[in-house]
């Protein structure tokens, strides 16, 4: 059995974000890492496969961007090998074209169950895992928070706005995961080390038999037409709490003014 | 017939939620600008009493199919898309939640369309619907349109208002046969309640908890603060309910409880968009947090950058001695 990521390259949270205004996208040049979310698909991989109830065999990572250094940190978990999509053609893509172009190369892996994160830091779209799964005819479940294997199944839980939602779904299956779901390990030294070693294959638009009309900027249906500021709300007043008698004395004062105590 | 199709979420007894009736005012009001008219869709056998609240809320037309079973994504897409396809819809609505981004990038990607996600705001511009995505963290809001093909719009909760307009609806019943992957997950339990019943809704005072408190302990903390006010509560994020801090009926956010209380007081809590969306419209919002650089900072009306052990029982006592 073969158990596929998808992770994504976001900013570095530390690095600030910006949109060029020329390409009405987020400027990447600056420092990267890997998706935070991401990390807790690789932990509910990893645990799948060492469970054993499924047999899993091979863990691969898969990517769409320019740059293939978030595979490396992601096999340093102890994947088994990855695939990188590159190609200028998919630049600009939204979540659609993406989804779509993610279905392809995964189409040629042929998995038994596609693991990823509920969201990227950046584009916090929720809908990458629906989008696959529909490419792929699939069952599917987002924002999982746990799961579990029961008679070959997938048992997944997780929270809507109602409530809590058990789902049993049938492998092959696309499962996003939340944060929630597990704590994600710490690559060993012997992962890091050995993660160079490990197979990257690399593709472009026309190796994973992509139709490069339907990807990029070309291939999105949505298109940013303008971007403004939110509006302005009164920036609130900022205390930084030096001398905790003082500083709980202005809190107190503050509720007196608005009427609140 | 062009027009705006909205998917409308209810509960096992075909209450529809709010921001599904908030995307029904929505598209009644957009498709009114364009010329149109809104229709929704109803997944399961809900009673026709029950349905006439999506045409007093300003659908002219319900399709109803009956035979399909509503709480997952993939049997909505077919339902959906079939409507869609007859129909020839333009645009695809939804109130927001889990449901509505499942479905709605489930069709987008069926119809070949586009999706736009967390939408705070519809305008129409030229004949054309165009989306306001709050983009990173909220710091800008990008204007989205559609380039052909069907459009969805995912509303972030509590985005769209529902008014009730006095209209009705003609009901058609629909059969739709499911895709092969569609019938392939199994609902066990839906909108299962967990931990004891808390009531924060009708709290004049919330004192919300988050990560920042370091343990399921530090929530004695906020109920000691909470119980110097007349009618203050306790109130949670989805990251301490998730780890069982907490019970998940305390839980504030997209998928938890709105709440507008007097004054929120937001302990250890970093203020993300899920959490952002379910507080904002309190009406004083104080956060306590080490970290300044916490997005809660930004919307706070008081921001106490500080040790939150230190602070909450400090001012707790403050509290309790002014009696």
């Amino acid at each position: 059995m073969k158990i596929c990521v998808l992770v994504k390259e976001v900013p570095d949270a530390a690095a600030p974000r910006k949109i060029d205004p020329g390409t009405m996208r987020l400027d990447r040049s600056g420092a990267t890492t890997l998706n935070e979310f991401d990390k807790h698909a690789i932990e509910a991989a990893m645990q799948l496969k060492a469970g054993g109830e499924l047999g899993v065999d091979e863990v691969v990572v898969l990517t769409m961007g320019p740059n293939a250094k978030v595979l490396q940190t992601a096999v340093s978990y102890g994947l088994d090998r990855s695939v990188h999509l590159a190609d200028d053609a998919l630049a600009g893509s939204d979540v659609a074209a993406t989804g779509l172009a993610l279905a392809k190369v995964l189409e040629a892996e042929s998995p038994d169950l596609v693991l990823l994160g509920q969201q990227s830091d950046d584009g916090e779209c929720y809908a990458m895992g629906a989008v696959v799964a529909e490419h792929l005819k699939m069952p599917s479940l987002t924002q999982v928070v746990k799961m579990d294997v029961e008679g070959g199944k997938l048992r997944c839980e997780r929270q809507a706005e109602y409530g809590y939602d058990t789902v049993a779904v049938s492998l092959p299956a696309v499962i996003s995961v939340g944060d929630a779901i597990n704590e994600p390990r710490y690559p060993g030294l012997k992962d890091i080390m050995g993660a160079k070693k490990k197979p990257v294959d690399t593709k472009s638009t026309a190796d994973a038999g992509i139709d490069a009309g339907q990807v990029g900027e070309a291939g999105s249906k949505t298109k940013v037409i303008a971007l403004n500021p939110p509006p302005q709300k009164e920036a609130g007043e900022i205390i930084t709490d030096e001398d905790t008698a003082a500083t709980v004395e202005k809190i107190v004062s503050w509720l007196e003014e608005r009427k609140l105590i | 017939m062009a027009g705006i199709l909205v998917y409308a979420l209810h509960d096992d007894e075909g209450n529809f939620n709010k921001n599904s009736l908030g995307a029904v005012s929505e598209a009644a009001r957009l498709a009114g600008e364009l010329g149109t008219e809104a229709a929704a869709v109803v997944i399961g056998d809900v009673a026709d009493d029950k349905v006439a609240a999506l045409g007093a809320h300003g659908a002219t037309k319900v399709f109803r199919a009956k035979n399909v079973a509503d709480g997952l994504a993939q049997p909505a897409v077919d339902v959906m898309a079939k409507v869609i396809t007859d129909g020839g819809y333009d645009y695809a609505l939804f109130g927001g939640g889990l449901l509505g981004l499942e479905i709605g990038a489930g069709l987008a990607a069926r119809l070949a369309g586009g999706v736009t996600v967390e939408v705070t705001k519809v305008k129409v511009d030229g004949g054309s619907l165009v989306a306001e995505r709050p983009i990173l963290q909220d710091s800008e809001i990008a204007d989205v349109t559609f380039d052909g093909g069907l459009g969805v719009i995912v509303g972030r909760l509590n985005a769209f208002e529902a008014k009730e307009s006095g209209g009705s609806a003609a009901i058609e019943d629909i059969e739709v046969e499911l895709s092969d992957f569609s019938s392939k997950s199994e609902l066990v339990t839906r909108g299962e309640q967990r931990g004891e019943a808390v009531d924060i809704e009708a709290a004049d005072v919330l004192i919300g908890g988050g990560r920042g408190l370091g343990e399921a302990e530090g929530f004695r903390a906020c109920e000691d603060l909470a119980a110097t006010f007349p009618n203050g509560a306790v109130a949670a994020t989805r990251a301490v309910v998730d780890s069982g801090w907490y019970p998940y009926a305390a839980q504030i956010g997209q998928t938890g409880k709105t709440v507008a209380p007097k004054l929120y007081l937001a302990v250890g809590i970093s203020g993300a968009i899920q959490h952002k969306v379910g507080m904002a419209s309190s009406e004083n919002i104080v956060a306590i947090n080490k970290d300044e650089n916490a997005p809660i900072f930004e919307f706070a009306d008081l921001g106490v950058i500080g040790d939150l052990n230190k602070i909450v029982p400090a001012l707790t006592e403050a509290l309790k001695a002014r009696g």
